[in-house]
């Protein structure tokens, strides 16, 4: 096949078929689109405001990679006047985020952006390797999702900032809405698709990426040589989850705006609002301070579990009255510390390059 | 005569190929089953048949590379140069990037076994 021209410069040789549009761009047009195409979802939404504080959710992988490099470029060319912040969670898993976070520490070198590096240890006092020695790997899923989010939130308290953006992009949305489908999850379904989730007593977290294919972010990065960690956590296969991933990917291969076209479906569904208010009324955690729907936070419970030993009271109600039987939460417990929401000044030094 | 071609894996593909990110193969220039010049849909079943350590539904499907595999001839994009019908030429680059999940928590992840 001859080498064909640039639809939009009708220069150089086109390098990629736009998912999105089938359209055949170049390389610097690619560039160009990409990140005019975020712009457009941040101004469109209003994410920022002038001034804002900004963590990245940073893991080291090629989402948060792009995303940090993105958001830099685009304040810089748009002059949102963001300070970025890079935000990493330590999980604790050898072999995999220890080496994902020597990217991440260079991507503060490479983009000059502040990191903060908040590990599961020193919030909970438990790595994922300790958790997955005491409870194998059937639930440990569920406490590095619980622990994560919260620790995000953490971090991004400690680091004073108003808002938390992570690499969600438009793969991950379409198979979200997917998978809460098929589990009937429907007032997640009605929450799952908005591109940023503020509760009252959370930090505002958006997805800029929210319209970005997978494929896309790929294609920046592999062009645009960006340092980033491939392999994936050991512990995880969600095989739920890959299967729906694996069905979006032969959707998308037979008609490729089968991702927006899932995400629109999304959109489009009108959730009533008793339906959207299965969430029980939020209140603040009486141990740790964190919002919560019980009395107890769930990162509370799952600590309590671990340390009392019985792993399994804050997975089932079943585990939860056994622990109750077992009486009161002893005095000396490890107990996650107070949570403030942000207020004043960084209540941590931010970790600068040796 | 043959073909030198220099096939890249990333994404994690390179677990079922060795750990190993690169390699060159040598390969015929005249496909012995067509008796035409070689495609890369010949590149692939070579692959699969010769480098590929374990694991194969990972990476080929329907005679195909799996959806969610994203593949680059001389750093263009596959859907522009015909795919599995591109004809190669000696000295082509050849990358496979997955954006798949399913690689870890397989046994071939060296130096990383886990205690349970
Ligand atoms: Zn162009
Ligand atoms: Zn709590």
């Amino acid at each position: 096949m001859a080498p064909r021209a640039c639809a939009l410069c009708e220069n150089a040789k086109a390098m990629l078929k736009r998912p999105k549009t089938g359209q055949q761009i170049c390389r610097e047009c690619f560039f160009y689109v990409f990140e005019t195409e975020v712009h457009n979802t941040i101004t469109q939404s209003k994410l920022f405001q002038p001034g804002d504080r900004v963590a990245i959710g940073a893991s080291g992988g090629k989402d948060s990679t792009v995303l940090a490099h993105v958001m830099k470029t685009l304040n810089e060319r748009y002059n949102y006047g963001l300070e970025l912040f890079l935000l990493s969670i330590d999980e604790g898993i050898t072999g995999y985020r220890d080496d994902s976070l020597e990217t991440v520490k260079r991507n503060q070198q490479q983009y000059d952006m502040p990191l903060k590096i908040l590990s599961y240890d020193e919030l909970y006092g438990w790595t994922m390797d300790a958790i997955v020695s005491q409870v194998g790997r059937k639930n440990n899923c569920t406490f590095c999702g619980v622990f994560r989010r919260q620790a995000l939130d953490r971090g991004a308290a400690m680091l004073n900032v108003d808002h938390i953006v992570t690499g969600h992009n438009a793969d991950d949305i379409a198979e979200t809405v997917l998978m809460n489908i098929m589990r009937g999850d429907i007032a997640r379904l009605g929450r799952c698709t908005a591109i940023c989730t503020q509760g009252e007593d959370t930090i505002k977290r958006s997805k800029p990426f929210k319209y970005a294919y997978e494929k896309e972010i790929v294609m920046y990065a592999y062009f645009k040589k960006l340092d980033y960690f491939s392999t994936e956590c050991i512990y995880s296969p969600d095989a739920y989850r890959g299967h729906a991933r694996a069905f979006l990917k032969d959707l998308e291969a037979a008609r490729p705006s089968a991702i927006i076209d899932i995400i629109h479906s999304g959109e489009a569904f009108e959730v009533r609002e008793e339906v959207k208010a299965t969430q029980r009324v939020q209140q603040t955690c009486k141990r740790c301070g964190y919002i919560s729907s019980n009395e107890l936070c769930k990162a509370c419970t799952l600590l309590e579990g671990l340390e009392r030993g019985m792993a399994n009271a804050g997975i089932s109600d079943r585990g939860r009255k056994q622990l109750e039987l077992q009486g009161p939460a002893p005095e000396n417990l490890r107990t996650i510390p107070l949570f403030k929401l942000p207020s004043g000044n960084p209540t941590v030094a931010i970790e600068t390059t040796p | 005569m043959s073909l030198d071609i220099k096939v890249e894996f990333s994404g994690g593909l390179e677990l079922l190929f060795s750990n190993q990110r690169q390699h060159s193969v040598t390969i015929p220039s005249i496909d012995p089953t067509t008796s035409e010049p070689t495609r890369l849909q010949y590149l692939i079943n070579y692959l699969r048949d010769n480098l590929l350590k374990e694991r194969l539904e990972l990476f080929v499907e329907n005679d195909t590379v799996r959806p969610g595999i994203l593949v680059l001839v001389n750093d263009t994009d596959w859907e522009l140069e015909g795919e599995g019908d591109y004809v190669l030429k000696d000295g082509d680059e050849i990358v496979f990037i997955s954006t798949l999940h399913g690689y870890a928590g397989s046994t071939i992840i060296p130096g990383r076994s886990i205690a349970q």
